[in-house]
């Protein structure tokens, strides 16, 4: 299978303010270096301060990268090119409930991504948010809806169908499935894993959960103050934690698998 | 005896036209020095229960409950303000999200020191002030902060969540109390953290005999610090019994339900396969279904189950439900006659 997204050595470190002898340079991401093919989901585990979240940031384009490239089907994504990347990598947010904009409706939300990045008329985009919402199980008619009207799960369904209806390659789960509830959770992990594979979707998945992660994920990298300290095999690294991070992270998984025997 | 027993507690939200009935006749029962976890997703009357235990609710709410007996005092028939001396002596409750609890405006010392009562210091009123720091100190250091000068200086924001978390239980500890009322003590945490915390709940549960009763939204994190479990769905009562029943043997639908949806129970399953899940999703507050509250989304549920089922016991696992798991198959059939004569 061809690389699907390949980022190489990408940096990222902010300039503290002070006088031009006292600048310091504190690194958040020290060259990291990985790649994902298409239906593959790539789990990013870490403490907090590791960078996760950053390197989520770089790669959506929120945030302009020191120096690294990210490659996209071999083709260079630069910091301009918003529009090549809003297509094609997407990204979930932790707590779906405030990032939907409350004053609009459902079919709103859904139809300013098309609007901005599609040719397409209001027919057609009306066709293809029925279409979309159906696909993440929700009904056609929810398009007249607001954010209000929907429990949690629902809303990160929405925030899942926004994230789908450009087709993109590659989405982002920042998070995104902490703060559901257990029985929508395991909803939500179908559902991802039935879009995987009918879309061909590569995830990238920042989780706490190691459960969710040796189930969801084909590999894991773990990063611990901006680097790659470790990165491989979900089942290898599950099994056979070799560095210390990771060992350690395992160990507080451990405690509390034990009692399930 | 029985440290805490409550029997059927109702507790209704003061409405208009109907009072909502939130919380629904919900039984709970603990031992001394027992770690009872809560389990129950949101909107299941967790908090509720809790902040009821406490009598914390205001007056928008009405609890009532037909038994509430602390260490075989009974409750009830006591004055509020007697209720209150009983419950704010040997009860004491942290909650998640430490940070938010904690003032931002105030140094921790100060925070603890105001916590500690006045009946604990002895000495004359010059000496008050150095007994009440030392007091401080050794509360920091019972939850295992080493350093307590740097704590006792630091604001809020300066602590990092877990060490806020230990301060807020030690802030709990400081009137040594019987019962401590965890409400999801580890919410937004991370791994290394939430083990942290309840590292240190365990460890007061041992040392010191203190009964916890655990709250959370998620059955897998906290089964391997309790003794005991009871489940909750949107405000009913489900199952209680110890977690090892709990866990292998559960009786109802939505125990088993949310065992076979966590992925860490379920190694066994090849990674990327289906995971068991109900469908539908947790109902609201303004539409409850009438019966049991499950029925709509429940694999079992058959005509019987638009009444509330009640609690039967088996060995002291209780199971709140009309066609519990794991019956011998002859018993089961019996109700299922019924409904079709009817």
């Amino acid at each position: 299978m061809t690389e699907l997204l390949n980022v190489h050595a990408l940096t990222k470190s902010y300039q503290s303010k002070g006088y031009w002898l006292n600048k310091k340079l504190t690194t958040v991401l020290d060259s990291v270096s990985f790649s994902i093919e298409a239906h593959k989901t790539l789990a990013i585990i870490g403490e907090t301060g590791s960078g996760k979240s950053t390197l989520a940031r770089l790669l959506v384009g929120a945030e302009s990268s020191s120096s690294g490239n990210i490659y996209l089907n071999g083709q260079e994504l630069k910091s301009g090119s918003y529009k090549q990347r809003c297509q094609h990598i997407r990204m979930i947010f932790q707590d779906s409930g405030t990032t939907l904009n409350p004053s609009l409706t459902i079919k709103q939300l859904l139809d300013e991504p098309l609007k901005l990045n599609t040719p397409f008329d209001e027919k057609k985009r009306t066709e293809l948010i029925r279409k979309t919402l159906q696909k993440v199980g929700l009904l056609g008619d929810h398009m007249n809806f607001y954010p209000h009207m929907f429990s949690g799960g629902q809303k990160q369904r929405i925030s899942l169908a926004r994230a789908i209806i450009l087709q993109p390659q590659v989405i982002i789960l920042d998070e995104a499935l902490a703060s559901l509830d257990p029985s929508l959770r395991s909803q939500m992990i179908n559902l991802l894993l039935d879009l995987q594979h009918q879309m061909g979707l590569a995830y990238i998945l920042i989780s706490h959960n190691l459960g969710i992660i040796r189930h969801f994920s084909d590999e894991i990298m773990v990063l611990s103050q901006g680097k790659v300290v470790e990165k491989g095999k979900t089942q290898e690294i599950m099994t056979k934690p070799q560095h210390k991070v990771t060992q350690k992270l395992m160990m507080n998984q451990n405690f509390q698998l034990r009692a399930k025997k | 005896m029985n440290l805490l027993d409550i029997r059927n507690l109702s507790i209704e939200l003061i409405h208009d036209e109907q009072n909502i009935l939130a919380v629904d006749k919900v039984s709970l029962s603990m031992k001394e020095g027992e770690v009872r976890g809560l389990v129950g997703e949101s909107g299941s009357g967790k908090s509720l229960l809790a902040q009821a235990i406490v009598g914390v609710l205001d007056d928008k709410w009405y609890v009532h409950a037909d038994r509430f007996h602390w260490r075989g005092i009974d409750l009830l028939r006591l004055t509020i303000p007697e209720r209150k001396a009983i419950l704010s002596r040997d009860i004491a409750m942290i909650f998640q999200e430490p940070m938010a609890c904690l003032d931002p405006t105030t140094n921790i010392g100060e925070q603890l020191a105001e916590a500690i009562d006045e009946s604990q210091l002895s000495g004359f009123f010059w000496q008050k002030q150095q007994q009440r720091r030392a007091a401080t100190v050794k509360l920091l250091h019972k939850v295992g902060i080493k350093d307590h000068d740097a704590c006792i200086k630091s604001y809020p924001h300066q602590l990092t969540e877990a060490l806020c978390q230990r301060v807020m239980i030690a802030i709990a500890l400081a009137r040594q109390p019987i019962l401590l009322i965890a409400d999801e003590p580890t919410a937004a945490m991370e791994n290394t953290n939430q083990g942290q915390v309840f590292r240190l709940l365990a460890s007061l549960n041992q040392l010191k005999n203190m009964a916890i009763l655990l709250i959370s939204h998620d059955l897998e994190n906290i089964t391997h610090w309790t003794n005991t479990i009871t489940v909750m769905y949107s405000g009913q009562f489900v199952e209680a019994g110890t977690t090892e029943q709990i866990f292998n043997k559960a009786m109802h639908p939505y125990t088993q339900a949310l065992v076979d949806s966590s992925p860490l129970a379920n190694l066994h399953l090849p990674a990327k396969s289906r995971l068991m899940t109900l469908p539908g999703s947790i109902p609201i507050l303004q539409h409850l279904p009438i019966g049991c509250r499950l029925g709509p989304r429940c694999p079992r549920a058959q005509q019987d189950c638009v009444r509330a089922p009640s609690v039967t016991s088996f060995h002291g696992h209780k199971v709140s439900c009309h066609f519990p798991l794991l019956m011998n198959p002859k018993m089961k059939k019996s109700p299922l006659k019924k409904t079709t004569r009817a």
